[in-house]
């Protein structure tokens, strides 16, 4: 399989704490992963620096088919390039419907004056309301999105993730808050996501990562400790000792 | 599946132009000028001025109210205007003026002998007679008009492009504006900013070539074309803000960075935001200081821009129609209080005297409105709408 992203030896220290350590990790242009990881292990810090919300202060991130780094990119350029990416904090426009907050993701051009010349056309609407169905959200498409429950703006950012129809999805902890019923329907979006992209969710909850039956990769204190099925790292006494045993 | 709102079908638009177009009229059928004369021209200028603020305002409540970048130089872009609209007005009537008094001398005077009288003229009270580089369009009216929006958007353009590429926000954002419209103001000042220090520039209530047309009728002039640039200048800024630019810039105010994840370049959108307004700020200044007749520096001082921010807030941030009504609604009775019309209060021991305490009872009602009506004037119209339509 073709490798879409690589990160190699990133390291990175807030006020001399280092919480990325010497990383490396590489993902497949069509692959589901999972990563598990104990608070504070750098999950979202990882995340942070593959969509260029952090700098590191070593390493490199290597993204696509051209081998282009995303280090010299912005937030914006790099989320263009194909990266979507999902917040721990579930953060959607709360004074704006599910409509429009759809519609801000869909994949267009993303300049001021294709935003002023933009009319959405029908087969917009249509894929609005398509996407709107999927997350369970399409009797609620005219309400302020903030007036939607916990889980619902989880999954309206779900839908703006698949909206913006990105190359590679990182999704932390898209479960939390959610309903048995709801994680269920997430577990299908994102397994079927990844097979035609690549998508990185970080989680917590080992009955959803067991059920995503995908690579886990286990973090720890900035690096990773163990790589594989989930029956594989569970077995390792390590990870045992570091993240299930406690 | 209701469509997208349209612009021209907003019902606030709508009647925001309708209850314009009848005031306008209203006020002309009463001007001195061509009506039953119940309006004063120095009230129908004073209404016409109005409605310049109120369009700086409009502009105003897109940067801030909607894109949530609390601007507080925007003033200074309006005086920009002014000053550019300025130079053309005193040129023009100044050369008219010299080749009147020339016109006796037998010998024509050359191309640079006018010149220089005029340099005299306008450059003789601070002790210059030289025109200064930025007067070369003066003569002009086509250019200096480009002007009146090209030299905001510059100042505007630059200043935003720095600030925002460097990401300042919020407060310090602010603070920035406020340093850069003292800038202005400071260098306005001096004898050799070649604007006449702080003499400013005067005399602008005469057009030139039209100085038989009574100032009745050429009150009407502009209070009509003031109308006009408020609203066109309204509906350019209902058309933005209502859509997908909108719903970009108001994701930017609630959340900047969640829209960077995204793809939107912010700056990108912050800079457009920034200079359009500063160019309707230009174009609103330069529709102002005709009517008020004369511009010098105090008007760009930083107060100014706090006061645009004032009106705003009172008005209703987020809707532009707030903006319009805090900016008529406080400026004029800003003029009511100021202008020596409202009594004062004597207590015995102690007189209110408003021409004083009117900046205090601003003041109040401005922390007043933030703390108890964060939506303003225009939370009024939310609490009518709910009442008519309960659901
Ligand atoms: N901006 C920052 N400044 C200082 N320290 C930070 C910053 N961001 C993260 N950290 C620290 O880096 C470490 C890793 O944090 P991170 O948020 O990546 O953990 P995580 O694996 O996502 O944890 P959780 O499971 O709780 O979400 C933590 O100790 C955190 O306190
Ligand atoms: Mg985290």
């Amino acid at each position: 399989m073709k490798t879409l992203l690589e990160v190699s030896g990133v390291s990175v220290s807030f006020d001399g704490f280092r919480a990325i350590n010497n990383l490396s990790f590489q993902i497949g242009s069509a692959e589901l992963r999972a990563i598990i990881g104990p608070n504070g292990a750098g999950k979202t810090t990882f995340m942070d620096i593959v969509t260029g919300k952090t700098r590191p202060d070593a390493g490199r991130v290597i993204w696509g088919d051209k081998s282009v780094s995303l280090l010299g990119l912005s937030e914006a350029q790099i989320a263009r390039a194909g990266v979507g990416r999902k917040f721990q904090r579930p953060t959607v426009f709360e004074d704006q419907t599910v409509r429009d907050n759809l519609i801000l993701a869909l994949k267009k051009p993303r300049d001021a004056w294709s935003a002023i010349l933009f009319r959405a056309s029908k087969a917009d609407l249509g894929r609005v309301e398509e996407l709107a169905s999927e997350i369970g959200l399409w009797e609620r498409l005219d309400d302020p999105s903030g007036a939607l429950s916990h889980g619902q703006k989880q999954w309206l950012e779900i839908g703006m993730l698949l909206a913006q129809d990105p190359q590679l999805l990182l999704v932390d902890e898209p479960a939390a808050g959610m309903t048995p019923a709801e994680r269920e329907q997430t577990t299908k979006i994102l397994v079927e996501a990844a097979k035609t992209r690549a998508v990185v969710v970080v989680e917590h909850d080992m009955e959803f990562v067991r059920r995503l039956n995908c690579k886990v990769t286990v973090l720890h204190e900035g690096a990773v400790l163990a790589e594989g099925s989930l029956d594989h790292v569970t077995s390792n006494q390590e990870v045992i000792d570091v993240y299930l045993g406690r | 599946m209701t469509p997208r709102r349209t612009t021209l079908a907003a019902p606030s638009t709508i009647t925001f132009l309708m209850v314009l177009a009848a005031f306008t009229l209203a006020v002309t059928v009463m001007s001195e000028g061509i009506g039953q004369g119940v309006v004063s021209t120095s009230f129908v200028k004073t209404l016409g001025k109005t409605m310049c603020l109120a369009l700086a305002a409009v502009a105003m409540d897109l940067v801030w109210g909607y894109t949530g970048i609390l601007s507080l130089g925007h003033f200074a872009f309006f005086g920009l205007g002014g000053y550019m609209i300025g130079m053309w007005l005193m040129y023009a009537r100044t050369e008219l003026i010299v080749l009147a008094s020339l016109s006796d001398s037998t010998i024509p005077a050359t191309a640079s002998e006018i010149t220089d009288a005029v340099g005299t003229q306008i450059f003789g009270v601070v002790g210059s007679a030289e025109f200064p580089m930025i007067w070369a369009f003066a003569d002009n009216l086509v250019l200096q008009l480009l002007l009146v929006v090209l030299v905001p958007g510059l100042l505007a353009g630059v200043f935003g492009w720095l600030a925002f590429r460097s990401r300042v926000t919020g407060v310090y954002l602010s603070i920035l504006t406020q340093a850069m419209t003292l800038a202005l103001a400071l260098y306005l000042f001096q004898n050799d900013s070649g604007l006449r220090g702080n003499n400013g520039l005067s005399g602008l209530q005469n057009l030139p070539g039209l100085g038989h047309v009574s100032q009745d009728i050429v009150s009407l002039w502009f209070l009509w074309a003031s109308a006009l640039a408020l609203g066109l200048g309204y509906l350019f800024c209902a058309s933005l803000v209502s859509g997908k630019f909108g719903s970009v810039i108001r994701a930017i105010r609630d959340n900047e960075a969640r829209i960077r994840f995204l793809g939107y370049s912010v700056e990108g959108y912050k800079l457009v935001v920034f200079v359009t307004t500063a160019m309707i700020c230009g174009l609103a200044g330069a529709l102002y200081y005709p009517q008020a007749g004369i511009i010098n520096p105090a008007e760009v001082a930083p107060i100014a821009s706090i006061y645009l921010a004032v009106w705003v807030a009172i008005g209703g941030r987020g809707r532009l129609y707030g903006a319009a009504v805090g900016a008529v609604f406080v400026s004029l009775v800003s003029t009511w209080f100021t202008g020596g019309q409202a009594p004062d209060i004597s207590l015995g021991f102690y007189t209110v005297q408003w021409v004083d305490w009117w900046t205090i009872l601003l003041g109040l009602s401005f922390v007043l409105v933030t703390l108890f009506a964060p939506k303003g004037l225009g939370g009024l119209v939310d609490v009518l709408n709910r009442r008519s339509d309960p659901k």
